[in-house]
């Protein structure tokens, strides 16, 4: 569960070759800047991946999001490596299915379409911390 | 004579996604990458080296690489040693901004501001002067390290 245990830990792609691995990253910063700030934080998957004990010690034992931006799940992969207790993730590629009209360009800097596709992707995410914090007894 | 692959350089950034210089290290390689160096690099994915990613495993055992890092835990160049072997160079950002004289405010994570962007030019030009120091030396003897220990 997620309640009673501070934030839930967010890790987005760290792809730097294609515009849904920046799309992912926006996504992240959305959603823990703009739409849930005080429920969730992003963690660095490098981190992550390098097993750093405070990056590892804010994702042990907690519910975490990914926001992948390909099939690899390389965020999904980092938390649950990590010891999440589970991983809920969020497929970029997915999202772009859903809003077929979107053409996200750019890696550093996205394109309009691009930053809106983070935007549905993070709203989805939201709504996942919801989710979880409906299940936790927190809503 | 046989049309010999040509050789390059894989960039590995540390992409850290929670700090300023993280955001720096992506803009910096991508700007080698498409501007700076486009025919001399290729940019390898840093947490696919842990996902299991065999093609960017491979290609860091036998092409150097040049680790580009937000900071000093050195995330990409300790991952790529351990996964491939040893980047041929290796720059961190908190280091170049140093020498450089970039200390201050870098925006954020999501958005690097002026000084921000000004450090990733900085960086981008020390990855190409790396880039060309390793195109030119043959790999084994090439060891340059900005800003921490190899």
């Amino acid at each position: 569960m997620s309640g009673g245990r501070g934030k839930i830990p967010v890790a987005a792609c760290s792809g730097i070759g294609k515009s849904l691995g920046a799309a992912s990253r926006e996504a992240a910063h959305i959603l823990v800047e703009d739409l849930r700030p005080k429920r969730t934080k992003v963690v660095a998957l490098s981190l992550l991946v390098m097993g750093d004990e405070e990056a590892r010690g804010e994702v042990a034992g907690a519910e975490a999001i990914a926001i992948d931006g390909c099939k690899l799940a390389c965020a999904a992969k980092g938390l649950a490596c990590s010891g999440a207790s589970r991983v809920h993730g969020i497929a970029i590629f997915d999202v772009v299915r859903r809003h077929r009209g979107l053409k996200p360009e750019g890696i550093c800097d996205l394109n309009e379409d691009g930053l809106r596709l983070a935007r549905a992707a993070a709203e989805e995410a939201a709504r996942l911390v919801d989710d979880l914090d409906a299940e936790g007894g927190r809503a | 004579m046989p049309d010999l692959p040509k050789r390059k350089v894989g960039l590995i950034a540390c992409s850290g996604e929670e700090l300023a210089e993280g955001t720096v290290t992506r803009r910096a390689v991508r700007r080698v990458l498409e501007t700076l160096r486009p025919d001399e690099t290729v940019t390898l994915c840093l947490p696919l080296f842990l996902a299991g990613g065999e093609g960017e495993r491979a290609f860091a055992r036998h092409y150097p690489t040049i680790a580009v890092d937000g900071c000093d835990k050195r995330c990409a160049a300790r991952a790529t040693e351990k996964h491939s072997a040893r980047p041929a160079a290796s720059v961190v950002v908190t280091a170049i901004a140093a020498a450089y004289g970039r200390g201050g405010e870098l925006g954020t994570a999501r958005r690097l501001g002026p000084r921000g962007l000004a450090l990733a030019e900085d960086v981008a030009m020390k990855i190409a002067e790396e880039v060309d120091a390793v195109l030119e030396k043959p790999r084994k003897s090439r060891r340059i390290e900005t800003g921490g220990k190899g």
